[in-house]
């Protein structure tokens, strides 16, 4: 079981959090025209990516705040974690 | 009867407290401190079992968690338990047991003529001879593999134990009590650290229990007992017996199982049967010592053939002799301490050595003792069937290619020693890569990958002052590290005798124009031959020789026998050991049961129970209850006799002619307030929401991203800048997560804040032609007519003194309220809109009436919103804005989408008006024709129309928008019905919906 630390919270286990998928994809903006390849991109294409990866992740039965996790896909280590406003450097 | 092969004055059993038991129907004495396997051997019993796939009899090997043999069928106080191991299972007063994968008895075993038939079954049989043809699976094959397979029964009995998890947070956690876990404790503990020290036995001390050291001036068990009362005196210290820590997960969590209650005749008042502990460690010790392993040879299977670690401990820790004419068959220096502690109790062993000319302290004490030594020789083969009774020995050439000529000799026991194997399971778990250690020819841990260390046997280190040495100074240094502090800790001398190098062998050869079986692992029945066999069949992965063979399958996980398995691979394809590698380590590292994983969440603690404030006016008044998600909800009230059906049926009727009243607390229920709420709303829904005035509420649907619906429901606009969304039961929960993800990732711009207040508000659904009259009585003071309180409109109430909220919304079709109170006034709501309701006739109505209304009105709910339908599928498309963008809009674009022949929410009526169509009946054009026949829809719901009296369901249909009017045949069958339907209009009642305006 991951041991993730919350930004607003502390180290918590994971059975407090739900997985939210990759945290680079980008919503297109509103009323903008986007083509198909870019719209099923945004919903259906993701990388399987072996390593380090920026997810999401809510703390659903702590802050309920959604928050980052630079966390590798392999061996399941967790280097950092971000607010959901941080910039990821 | 007599223990006949209990000594005198050895052992740490209490002697003064005798107990009886049971094995195989016939009563036995043994002592407190026995397990069943050392109470067995003291009786003189050393036939316990059948072998998974030969039938050939079983006795013990070891004397603990390695043990492949001694599976039995434990009974406890009226409860049955298999797959138990008799070297761990404690004694107590009372205890029963049955050997396990025999048929008729133990000593009478008809599988076992498959052994005498030489009907042996070489690696990969079942592959081979169960393949075909098929119809013999379930006539022959199955039944042949039941009968013959099988380590025991679980009961089917409901299990009245208690199993509680626990979760634990410490600075050190340390797995094992032999030298290396106690040295390493408490130096930790001595510098203040909070530490956990687990032993899988029920003994603390490991190793030091039987070996003949000594530890600053004292016995190696002395000197353990005395470190053990110091930690269990300290407040920062947890000392766990009976615990096995079977599992290291991600970041430093390691799971370990407690036997609390199994070495007792019933687990005490308030006590659980077994406690499984999470626990979260900083840093993890590793302690986990070594198991020997055996040498390979022709019948090593036989009862009688045991580890000689397992024959010492036997005799130090039981007090009981293994056999009275022992034979110890060796490759190092253990072998010569347990033939020296035979020597000591009077029996004289004969002690065979495969090295040429081994020196060592140890070996001179054995020649000192005058125990008979012959070097370079080797067991050929055990003869006996049930007990070994002689041994087939020879000496062998220095290579280890040539047997000389075979002597038989005669012996009761043959104690097995071919080195030692570490225990290096936990550390592999933990993701170490282990590596190959020459010197020892066997695996240990490589560069440690989470916070954890192995130390002492488990990490190859067989010397007791080195491992000493090396586990304070870790103890220490870790706990430093967390605590701060430094106590200095006098390491203690160390007197042990040095032994010496082991040989380099492990397999005996079969002599000429013999074909012995030689087993590898004697769970599964894997012999040398199997191993070769898959080989020759071009399997080299170890992996793959491993599920090809079952090498190291069984429940022992291989713990004696994969080591050899790799040899002999390693030897046939000429590859060093390290070349072809080891199998992957899994938890658990030994069986562990159910029971202690699921813990408390059964039956009805298995997921939590939610109940409306209303729940015990429901049970007062005969509700029949439902599980709709985690709630309960009435399903019907019964009155009399009555079934489901007549219930649902006079509910229903009652709200179309008088009024109904239901408990719609359940509904998820989201405030959301904040300047930007409108914005929220408008991007979250399909259609449009800026131009919402106060006061009024609004039906919605929201989409995924895909464009799939995900729920759909009202929300009402309180105040200018405070809403009140209400979601399905079943979609509350996420439905809040996609509004805060959206709010906090997405869009964090806007400024909104949402909370569920699903559990704040009671609500009750007030419905039908008279529902408006009763109302108007429980608000007297407010306008509740058709211009004061129009549909879809809103107001704040005065409810006998209770503040209110009044919706006027409707799911039934008819005339409607929602009338919502805080839940504590719930059953105060409740009581008076029955006291007053009284003169309209009204009813309370359950689920089952509630989905007959919306049914037959054409409400879509979850069984059409079953995350694969579109607006358009539902008959929503009206409320898909085209102006405006909205979360999953450019989905709706997909070509699929907007086929021209998409399915379409219709109604289906079966053409005989009698004959309900069972919900998931699939819609078809011919019943007659060949399948797979095509399917064009299925049914979502189903209900008796009370409205007209005959059956009516809703169906997902394939081009439904044309098909208003066919005929088609719904068919189940799992029902086993073929029923002919006529496809109308999904609104079968009040179509132009002038009811809930009226
Ligand atoms: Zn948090």
């Amino acid at each position: 079981m991951l041991y993730i630390n919350c930004p607003h919270c502390g180290m918590r286990s994971q059975n407090e959090f739900s997985y939210g998928g990759d945290a680079s994809v980008k919503r297109p903006k509103l009323n903008k025209e986007v083509s198909d390849q870019e719209w099923d991109n945004f919903v259906y294409n993701r990388k399987s990516l072996r390593g380090k990866h920026l997810e999401l992740w809510q703390h659903i039965s702590g802050c309920r705040q959604w928050i980052k996790v630079e966390r590798d896909t392999a061996t399941h280590e967790i280097f950092r974690t971000f607010k959901a406003d941080e910039e990821v450097a | 009867m007599t223990q006949a092969f209990r000594i005198e004055n050895e052992g740490l059993i209490n002697r003064d407290k005798k107990l009886s038991f049971k094995f195989n129907g016939k009563t036995y004495f043994g002592y407190e401190g026995d397990t069943l396997a050392s109470a067995l051997l003291a009786n003189g019993v050393h036939l316990v079992g059948r072998s998974f796939k030969y039938h050939r009899p079983r006795g013990f090997f070891g004397a603990g968690v390695d043990e492949p043999y001694a599976v039995v069928q434990l009974y406890r106080n009226g409860e049955t338990e298999p797959n138990i191991k008799a070297t761990e299972q404690e004694l107590f007063e009372g205890l029963e047991a049955k050997s396990v994968n025999c048929w008729p008895s133990v000593n009478f075993d008809i599988g076992a003529i498959n052994n005498f038939l030489k009907i042996f079954l070489p690696a990969g049989f079942y592959y081979k001879t169960f393949m075909w043809p098929k119809s013999f699976w379930y006539r022959i094959y199955e039944p042949f593999i039941r009968k013959a397979a099988g380590l025991g029964v679980a009961s089917t009995k409901h299990d009245k134990e208690r199993y509680e998890h626990k979760y634990e947070y410490c600075d050190l956690l340390i797995a094992g009590s032999g030298p290396s876990g106690l040295a390493g404790a408490y130096a930790a503990a001595k510098n203040g650290a909070k530490v956990i020290l687990a032993e899988d036995k029920p003994r603390f001390g490991g190793s030091l229990l039987t070996s003949d050291v000594n530890i600053g001036n004292q016995s190696g068990k002395d000197w353990a007992e005395g470190i053990i009362a110091e930690l269990k005196t300290m407040p920062n210290v947890v000392v766990k017996n009976r615990s096995q820590i079977f599992g290291y997960y991600d970041h430093n969590m390691l799971v370990m199982s407690e036997k609390v209650s199994d070495h007792l005749p019933s687990t005490k008042k308030y006590h659980p049967n077994k406690r499984l502990w999470y626990i979260r460690a900083k840093e993890v010790l590793i302690s986990s010592g070594s198991i020997e392993r055996p040498i390979v040879f022709g019948n090593n299977d036989t009862p009688g053939v045991m580890l000689s670690s397992a024959a010492k401990e036997y005799l130090k820790v039981y007090g009981v002799l293994v056999g009275r004419k022992p034979l110890v068959f060796t490759n190092n220096d253990s072998g010569y301490e347990t033939a020296i502690e035979f020597k000591k109790h009077g029996v004289d062993p004969v002690v065979l050595d495969s090295r040429k000319n081994p020196e060592s302290e140890i070996i001179d004490e054995a020649k000192n003792l005058g125990i008979n030594i012959k070097n370079s020789y080797v067991v050929v083969a055990a003869q006996g069937y049930k007990k070994v009774k002689s041994a087939d020995i020879a000496s062998i050439s220095e290579d280890k290619k040539q047997l000389g000529k075979i002597e038989n000799i005669k012996c009761d026991c043959i104690c097995v020693s071919g080195f030692w194997t570490p225990t290096i399971h936990l550390a592999s778990q933990s993701g170490n890569k282990t590596k190959f250690k020459e010197e020892i020819d066997a695996f240990v841990p490589g560069q440690s990958k989470q916070n954890e260390i192995t130390l002492g046997a488990a990490n190859g280190v067989f010397s007791l002052e080195e491992t000493l040495k090396t586990s304070f100074t870790a103890g220490s240094k870790l706990s430093k590290n967390i605590t701060e502090n430094n106590n200095e800790i006098a390491i203690p001398n160390v007197v042990e005798k040095k032994s010496s190098q082991h040989d380099k062998f492990w397999c005996v050869p079969l002599p000429k124009g013999k074909n012995y079986k030689r087993f590898l692992d004697f769970q599964n029945d894997v012999a040398v031959s199997d191993v070769e066999i898959a080989l020759r069949e071009g399997y080299r992965s170890i992996e793959h020789v491993k599920r090809y063979t079952t090498l190291g399958m069984a429940t022992d996980q291989g713990k004696t026998s994969n080591l050899n398995g790799l040899q002999l691979v390693s030897e046939i394809e000429n590859k060093i050991v390290p070349a072809v590698g080891h199998t992957t380590f899994r938890p658990p590292y030994t069986p562990i049961s159910i029971g202690a994983i699921v813990g408390r969440e059964v039956g009805k603690n298995s997921k939590p129970t939610r109940k409306s404030p209303m729940h015990s006016w429901h049970e007062k008044n005969n509700a029949i209850f439902v599980d709709a998600g985690v709630w309960l909800r009435p399903r019907y009230y019964k009155r009399g006799n009555e079934n489901l059906f007549e219930g649902s049926k006079r509910e229903a009727k009652n709200v179309r002619t008088n009024v109904g009243v239901c408990d719609v607390t359940t509904l998820g229920k989201i405030d959301i307030k904040g300047p930007d709420a409108a914005e929220l709303l408008n991007r979250v829904y399909t259609n449009a929401w800026l131009k919402l005035p106060v006061g009024k509420a609004r039906y919605g649907v929201m989409l995924r991203e895909d464009g799939i619906v995900m729920d759909d429901g009202t929300t009402t606009r309180i105040s200018e800048n405070h809403y009140h969304m209400t979601t399905t039961t079943a979609q509350a929960a996420n439905v809040l997560s996609h509004l805060e993800y959206y709010l906090q990732i997405v869009w964090p711009e806007l400024n909104v804040n949402v909370v569920s207040t699903t559990e704040q508000w009671a609500g009750a659904a007030i419905a039908g032609p008279k529902s408006r009259d009763l109302l108007q009585k429980l608000f007297p003071n407010s306008d509740v007519s058709n211009e004061g309180l129009p549909f879809m409109g809103y107001m704040e109430g005065d409810l006998f003194g209770v503040k209110a909220r009044i919706f006027r919304i409707s799911f039934s079709g008819e005339l409607a309220y929602e009338v919502n109170v805080e839940s504590d006034y719930g059953n105060f709501m409740w009581e008076k809109i029955m006291e007053v309701g009284k003169e309209f006739n009204i009813q309370p109505y359950g689920t089952e009436a509630l989905s007959t209304l919306r049914i037959e009105m054409g409400h879509v709910a979850g069984s059409e919103l079953d995350g694969r339908t579109i607006p358009y599928d539902n008959a929503l498309e009206g409320l898909v804005s085209k102006k405006k963008d909205f979360i999953g809009k450019r989905s709706l674009q997909r070509s699929a989408f907007t086929a021209e022949d998409r399915q379409r929410v219709v109604g289906v009526v079966p053409l005989d008006k009698k004959t309900s169509i069972p919900e998931g009946s699939h819609l078809v054009k011919d019943d007659k024709a060949a399948l797979p026949n095509p399917k064009l829809g299925h049914i979502s719901a189903s209900c008796w129309s009370v409205e007209y009296d005959n059956p009516f369901s809703l169906a997902i249909l394939k081009d439904g928008k044309n098909m208003i009017g066919q005929k088609l045949f719904a068919m189940s069958p799992l029902k086993n019905k073929v029923i002919p339907v006529e496809i109308v209009s999904s609104h079968y009642v009040d179509p132009k919906g002038e009811r809930v305006r009226s």
